[in-house]
Formats: C-alpha cells, structure tokens, sequence
C-alpha cells in the first residue's frame, strides 16, 4: 500500500486530469527535465562564460533574466533573476526566508537544508556563523550580503573565480563551480588546491 | 552585528556542523520518492496552465510552514514536499479546481483500488459505478 501522500498526490493528480487541467504527459516531461537536465550544471555555465567574457558578465550584473536567457535557461514562474557578484571585500549570501524561493532554470532544485527552517530563520541573523557551519570561515574586513529570495526575484551569486585557473577553458572552469558557491555558502577552490 | 572569533580549526573539528547532519544532497535531484516530484509537477503544471500565480503559490506554501511551525513540527526541511503537498490541496480547493470532499472520496477508492489488486498487476480505479 503506498503512504498517505502517495495516495493523496494520486488523488488530486487522477481528478485534475480527468478535468483537463493537466496533461500527464506535461506532468511526465516536467519530472523528467528536472532529474535529468535543469541542474546547477546551467548555472555553472552561466558563471564560467562570466569569467572568461567579460561583456557577458556587465550584462548579467545589468539584467541577468535577458543574459541568462540568452543561454537559453529561462524560467517557468515569470522570475526576475539578479545576479550577486562576489568579490574580495563582499561576500553575498543568498536565502528565502518566506518558503524556499530559488532560481530553478540555473540550479535545479533546492537542496533540503536551503529549505530548512534553520536556514531560513539564521541566515539573516546570523550569515557569518551559518556560514562557518559550512566551513566557510570570512575575513572580518569582508561585508557580507543577504538576498532574500522572492517568487518574483531570484538571486544568483557570482562566485569569484579560484587564482590559478588563467589556463582552463570555460568548460573546464564550468567543472569547478559548485552549487553551493552559487547560493553564497561556499567559496570555490582552485583544481587540486584549497580554498 | 558582532563578529564572532575565529575558532582554532581543533575546534571547527569537534563542533559537527548542525547542517552537516541534514541529508546534505549532492548537486542533483532532490526528491527522496516518486510521489514528492508529482506532487512538485501538478504545482508548476498548474501554474503554467494559469489556475494560480507562483506568487500565490509562494504565500501558500508559507503559511503552510508557518502554520508547521506554529504546531511545534521540526522543520528541517525534511517534511518539505508533505507542506507543498498541503498547500497544492488547499489552493485547488481554494480556487474551486478539486472539492476536498471529492479528494478524499478519491483517496480512498485508490486505496481500495490498491488492497484489492493482485500482486503484480498494474492497479485500476474500480469503474465508477462501484466506488
């Protein structure tokens, strides 16, 4: 017997379907794009062409949903997408304290601990001990930044690019950026080095 | 805001990051079973379809949680999907698409539908008349 929300999800999905308000093959495609190609890996790319083309870059700082979209990751919920830029005097955090606002084209879905309520409440209270529990440990000249996250704007952090990278090409550079980097809790180590 | 002091990295050792014990998924889906990306599906599907905005959805699914945490539930982050769960039957209800009475009859006929199958098959509704 499956559990109770299994059977609920059933529930709601058969009578929403035979109304015609969904389509279960629309239901199927969305499943699929994101267990398989809407990912942090878009947003990977987004920061290395960042990196290594620096028009690309002034325009994602300007308007990051028509730079991004460019690339061709554009969102489903009419977002506005901002990108955060950080730097050796700004650290930039990102967060939802209302429900788990994230941008889903460039970094799929959320990881379980962006969703918990000790990050919401934390992160803005306390962004230096959130992130010393990810073991990030900031420079106290460094400010930090904290985005909250709405259904309308999504925010991007632009992670600095690790010293030691000048040869790499954007796809390789692209290897190297995390998820994490990109919502703020981590900063990027070089290939084989440390941060 | 005070800046803390640096701990010795002994210290960073001993103390386990409190988010090191959350399920820390690697870069990659995130549903834990097959019911929690359905029910993530019908919520987009729905929007795109227009029968809510992602705005609306938003404050939903936050008074969702903020009603969890007004119950004293601990909210890790782990019972995500059962609140967005709750919030898709309380917007459908809400904006007339599916009477909670009919979702709970429907419940119900799946979970007959489930008992009275044979192991192996593929499992039905009963036709209407029966349920």
């Amino acid at each position: 017997m499956p559990s109770d929300p299994a059977l609920r999800v059933k529930a709601l999905e058969s009578l929403l379907v035979e109304k015609g308000l969904v389509d279960p093959a629309a239901l199927d495609a969305i499943i699929d794009a994101y267990e398989h190609k809407i990912g942090p890996r878009n947003g990977a790319k987004v920061v290395a062409r960042a990196w290594t083309d620096e028009a690309f870059k002034q325009r994602l700082l300007q308007d990051a949903s028509a730079a991004i979209g460019e690339m061709g990751f554009l969102g489903r919920q009419g977002e506005h997408m901002v990108v955060v830029e950080n730097t050796e005097q700004v650290h930039n955090l990102v967060v939802c304290t209302l429900c788990s606002c994230y941008p889903w084209p460039v970094l799929g879905l959320p990881p379980v601990w962006y969703k918990s309520d000790a990050y919401r409440s934390r992160a803005v209270i306390d962004p230096r001990g959130v992130l010393r529990e990810f073991g990030l440990e900031l420079d106290a000249a460094v400010e930090v930044r904290v985005w909250d996250s709405t259904a309308e704007i999504r925010y991007l952090v632009l992670p600095q690019r690790p010293a030691g990278t000048e040869h790499l090409s954007a796809d390789e550079l692209a290897d190297l950026v995390t998820r994490d980097a990109m919502i703020g809790v981590q900063r990027l180590a070089a290939p084989g080095g440390r941060s | 805001m005070s800046v803390p002091e640096r701990p010795s990295p002994a210290a960073l050792r001993l103390d386990a990051p409190a988010f090191a014990r959350l399920p820390r998924d690697e870069q990659g889906p995130v549903f834990a079973e097959p019911w929690q990306a359905q029910a993530f599906a019908l919520a987009v599907r729905l929007a795109a379809e227009g029968c809510f905005t992602w705005t609306q959805w938003a404050h939903a699914l936050a008074e969702q949680l903020h009603a969890a945490k007004g119950r004293g539930e601990p909210d890790d982050g782990t019972h995500y999907y059962e609140h967005w769960l709750a919030t898709l039957e309380a917007l459908v209800a809400a904006k007339g698409l599916c009477d909670p009475r009919a979702l709970r009859e429907r419940k119900e006929a799946w979970a007959d539908a489930y008992r009275s199958t044979p192991h192996g098959e593929p499992v039905a509704l009963a036709a209407e008349g029966k349920r």
